[in-house]
């Protein structure tokens, strides 16, 4: 194309035509697909004229309620994408036996499997549970908005900034071949010199700012904010977990950083951490991604313990059984969490006594994790129990975990993990956890403040459609990994010799069809929903009789969130407020500051964005003017000194009474 | 906070009882940047624990020569004392400008912000000489594990300091500018912090780094 | 900060105590009233931060005299010795410089630092020993341990 070919690798980089697949495929079908929808609701925003209201009202809002919403779209959009990963390594297992090769090369399953785990991870559950928490722990606390609500909104878009690097690469370049986690040497230059090891660590980096800022972020809203009255032993469940979660963020996630820039150290600069030569190591690697993965799990599923405790409670009609030995046991989870990272390297060669160390404290963390099962069923016991859909979702849970939980500490012991390591068995179990407890936990909490955030209730007939597909799914999907596991078959293959296996893989692979069918109800339902909002709406702004503040405010909840700052006596406050009379208050309202809008958080998410572009194809000069911008965009920002203003008492009194009119209106 | 509203009273079985007071009617303006100091420190603790894999790398590759030059060869403890005593003075110049600034006196704030900030930079200069001098002598971060955590463990102390130059050049503007009110104020105390901040991580550093590795 | 006008006033004054709810009759502390006022920053004073300099030079100075003289005979006892005076000096720096305090922000500071000092402890310790026992049973590199 160009003449100087130097001058080219100048402006471009190691970026070329030949970059994009065109010649595979299932890409650009892919790519079709994904350009003709694109296309399509980019299309629809631009004719409906909606691109002035969602950069007003959305994308550069620093209403935690709206950011709230924008993580947990983020993570469903991206669930699409990882689950499309997911029915393509199944369905490539089912039918690879027998000299059949299958229709995934094994240079793109390596790429599926890889974005799979990573999509999953960081860009599904970790944004529906930092959503939840985003949108509830603020109402939760009586608080108007977090901490730092420029960085709320900042974190959310270097979020995104990162899932659309993970994306880029399925079109321009390639994903990483090395497993969820990119072990080193087979990470490092000298076996992955392409791109996708770049995309890997750059889309994590990115997102992993997002997440740590978000993370400081609610743990000072936590700390300083609270309304009146709410010590840290009346603080909702929800609030504890997300707490510990945070706190868990901050401390984990560093280390996920530290241990990335010394990978990409060895890629770009040629440093020795991970290699073999030169004194290099790279199981250091693995103990250090470790000790950010482990914790990593327990940040994914705290927050959902969360979700089940207020759900339990709340559906069961009584206070929840325990609550003091529930946060007992939630700090416990959070300072164990951090001392059992080697058990997923047992089989490196530590010896015996690093083993059994690490052994034991995995067994004891399932004993705060079994208290908090009992305080459920407690909650349970002798409630009147309502089957709503959260509800169920907690049941399903509840029965699924504890498999799951069980088959963790078979795992947990050294001998039997020699023999289960890195088989199916481990992939049987994780799904176990990660789908029985976060997605349960996700959907459990999304159909119970569903009607907080639109003001009507989610359609149940597809609730319960998506529900039994996804139970049922789940199980014949991973049920059948279980036993092929303990018969010795290990992850990640691509084609199989035994044709005697090949009965549990399509049995698999048909439970992979029915947690599609499942995610197909949830999106119907919420169509549905959307259409028959009428005849499901709740102007009450407590459909479920709930216990906790969010509750007391309208639904959805004005920007300002109270009117009043509230005063709370319980850890149920708002059932509290219920049993004694609550009046809402009608006048005296006075003027309410708040935090300006603001579009620097997209801007520099955006240069971020390009840095890392520029980075992953060497296109120095770019990387270098990405950068620069960032800093300078950064410092310009700190210029800005007028970030909030008032809510006039017009508009107080004026939503106030509107909400007066709907509560007359219902005859409430 | 402190006026009452709300006591309508509810009757109850039993007799007449007060509703408590359920909200705060009558609420003061809460200042902005409350939880400024706390967010910072907690940000603060995660760099910690950068530094801690730092650490913990540096710990477990350091002694990975790989037959090439080890700490006794390259260190020079002198000139780590010189660079040290910088970072010691800088310390304490800056206490200086903090105390400036409680009595709110912009000028000699910007003096022993500006004398910090020389401090600053001659320790990122002696740095920067000793990393140009190692790896004149062939002792590059590819040499060896051992030098790539040594280079990355007392780098990435030095972009900090580099960083927190930055930061203070743009808060001396932001004070001429704007003068010494409450977000400037918060955000010298959050610099301080972080300065502060560096000077312990750089104890840890001359310790464990330079003084052991001489010693061993 | 302007928030410290009304640092000091509690929520004792609400006076809801005959209503008869026995949870109702207290604001438990530690809820609002240390959001927001707790803020603020000790006053740092001259004397404070000379103390601290002054301590600190002569923290760092030992440990450079005592590895450079080399006056301590075994190295043991010098490698002990300046991790422990740089610990102490951690402190001083953390006391004198960072204005460190069991109370301030509601002694949410130091609960942080002492976490996060557990979680560095476990990193470096635990990375280390792990590592360490990696070392000796897969890397035999002493000839006498090869078979």
């Amino acid at each position: 194309m160009f003449e100087n070919f130097d001058l080219q690798k100048a402006i471009f980089g190691r970026l070329t035509l030949e970059s994009i697949p065109y010649h595979e495929p299932i890409l650009v079908v892919t790519f079709i697909v994904v350009a003709i929808g694109g296309a399509a609701v980019l299309g629809a925003i631009t004719y409906f004229r909606l691109w002035g209201y969602l950069w007003r009202e959305w994308f550069t809002s620093v209403d935690h309620k709206r950011i709230g919403v924008m993580y947990i779209v983020l993570g469903l959009v991206m669930l699409l994408r990882g689950f499309a990963d997911a029915i393509m390594m199944r369905a490539q297992q089912a039918i690879a036996f027998n000299g059949n090769e299958g229709y995934l090369p094994a240079h793109h399953f390596d790429q599926i499997f890889t974005a799979h785990g990573v999509i999953m991870i960081f860009f599904v559950a970790m944004p529906l549970v930092t959503g939840l928490m985003n949108y509830v722990v603020p109402l939760q606390i009586g608080a108007r908005d977090v901490a730092f609500p420029f960085l709320n909104n900042f974190s959310f878009w270097m979020t995104v900034s990162g899932a659309i690097l993970v994306m880029a690469s399925l079109f321009v370049g390639e994903f990483a071949r090395t497993g969820w986690l990119a072990y080193p040497p087979l990470s490092n230059y000298a076996y992955s010199p392409d791109v996708g090891v770049d995309y890997y660590i750059w889309a994590l980096q990115i997102a992993g700012v997002g997440t740590l800022l978000s993370g400081v972020n609610l743990i000072a809203t936590i700390v300083k904010m609270r309304c009146p009255g709410m010590s840290m032993m009346k603080m909702p469940v929800f609030t504890w977990t997300a707490l510990c979660t945070n706190v868990l963020i901050v401390a984990a996630f560093p280390v996920l950083t530290g241990v990335l820039a010394l990978l990409s150290l060895d890629r770009y600069v040629g440093t020795n951490f991970f290699t073999n030569d030169f004194g290099g190591n790279p199981m250091m690697y693995v103990n250090l991604i470790w000790i950010w993965g482990h914790p990593e799990v327990y940040i994914l599923v705290l927050p959902v313990f969360g979700v089940f405790s207020e759900v339990t409670a709340t559906f069961s009609g009584k206070r929840l059984f325990g609550y003091t030995s529930m946060v007992y046991a939630t700090v416990c989870i959070t300072i164990l969490s951090y001392l059992v990272w080697l058990h997923h390297f047992f089989t490196m060669g530590s010896g015996a006594s690093v083993n059994s160390f690490f052994g034991i404290t995995t067994m004891i963390i399932s004993i705060p994790t079994g208290a908090k099962l009992f305080n459920w069923l407690f909650t349970m016991y002798r409630g009147r129990i309502r089957f709503e859909l959260p509800m169920m979702w907690t049941v399903a849970f509840m029965l699924t975990f504890v498999i799951g939980g069980m088959t963790g500490v078979l795992l947990a012991v050294p001998p039997a993990d020699f023999v289960l390591h890195n088989s199916l068995f481990l992939i049987a179990h994780f799904h176990n956890v990660i789908i029985g407890g976060v997605v349960f936990g996700c959907f459990a909490g999304i159909a119970y403040w569903f009607p907080k955030v639109t003001g009507f209730k989610l359609d149940p007939f597809w609730g319960k459609m998506s529900f039994w597909f996804w139970v049922s799914g789940f199980y014949l999907a991973f049920m059948p990994l279980y036993v092929l596991g303990l018969m010795g078959v290990t992850r990640r293959l691509r084609v199989f010799d035994d044709p005697s296996l090949q009965i549990y893989f399509v049995v698999a692979a048909f439970g992979a069809f029915l947690i599609a069918l499942g995610i197909g109800s949830f999106l119907i339902q919420i169509v549905v929903s959307i259409k028959n909002r009428e005849k499901l709406r709740d102007v009450t702004g407590d459909p479920w009789n709930a216990r906790t503040l969010e509750w007391s405010t309208s639904s959805p909840p004005p920007v300002y969130n109270f009117a009043f700052t509230p005063v709370v006596y319980d850890h149920d406050a708002w059932w509290d407020m219920k049993e004694h009379g609550y009046k809402r208050p009608m006048g005296g309202f006075k003027p309410i500051h708040m935090p300006r809008n603001t579009g620097a958080g997209v801007i520099l998410a955006g240069l971020s964005f390009i840095t890392g572009f520029a980075l992953i194809w060497y296109i120095w000069w770019l990387a270098v003017l990405g950068f620069v911008s960032l800093l300078a965009t950064a410092i310009g920002h700190t210029f800005n000194y007028n970030r909030s203003f008032n809510i006039p008492t017009q508009e107080i009194v004026e939503t106030e009474r509107e909400r007066t009119q709907l509560l007359q209106s219902a005859g409430a | 906070m402190t006026a009452m509203t709300a006591s309508t009273s509810a009757p109850e079985a039993g007799g007449v009882k007060e509703t408590p007071v359920f909200y705060v009617a009558d609420e003061h303006e809460h200042g902005e940047g409350g939880s400024t100091q706390l967010g910072f420190w907690l940000y603060l603790m995660s760099d910690c624990l950068i530094f801690a894999v730092l650490f913990a790398t540096y710990g477990v590759l350091g002694g990975n020569f790989a037959a090439g030059p080890s700490p006794k060869d390259l260190f020079d403890l002198p000139l780590v004392a010189v660079n040290t005593s910088m970072l010691l003075f800088s310390s304490i110049t800056y206490g200086f400008a903090v105390l400036e600034m409680q009595k709110n006196r912009k000028q000699g704030m910007l003096m022993w912000l500006a004398i910090t900030m020389m401090f600053g930079a001659a320790f990122i200069g002696i740095e920067l000489f000793e990393f140009t001098h190692m790896i004149l002598e062939g002792a590059t971060p590819q040499r060896s594990a051992f030098l790539s955590s040594f280079f990355t463990l007392v780098g990435t102390h030095g972009l900090h300091v580099t960083f927190g130059i930055i930061w203070m050049i743009t808060l001396m503007v932001q004070v001429m500018k704007f003068g010494l009110n409450e977000p400037n104020k918060r955000r010298i105390l959050c610099l301080s912090m972080f300065w502060h901040f560096l000077d312990v991580v750089w104890i840890g550093v001359f310790t464990f780094v330079y003084l052991m590795g001489v010693l061993r | 900060m302007s928030t410290d006008a009304h640092a000091s006033h509690g929520h004792a004054g609400h006076g809801h105590a005959g209503h008869g709810h026995a949870g109702h009759g207290h604001i438990a502390p530690g809820g609002h009233d240390d959001h927001g006022h707790g803020g603020g920053h000790p006053e740092s004073t001259l004397s404070g931060y000379l103390t601290g300099f002054v301590l600190s030079v002569i923290l760092t100075a030992i440990p450079f005299w005592l590895v450079m003289s080399g006056v301590l005979e075994s190295k043991e006892a010098t490698a002990i010795s300046i991790l422990a005076i740089g610990a102490v000096q951690i402190v001083v720096h953390m006391i004198y410089f960072l204005h460190m305090t069991p109370s301030s922000e509601g002694g949410w500071t130091l609960m942080a630092l002492i976490f996060t000092v557990v979680m560095v402890v476990i990193t470096l310790t635990g990375s280390l020993w792990v590592m360490y026992h990696l070392t000796t049973n897969m890397m035999p590199m002493d000839p006498s341990q090869l078979p």
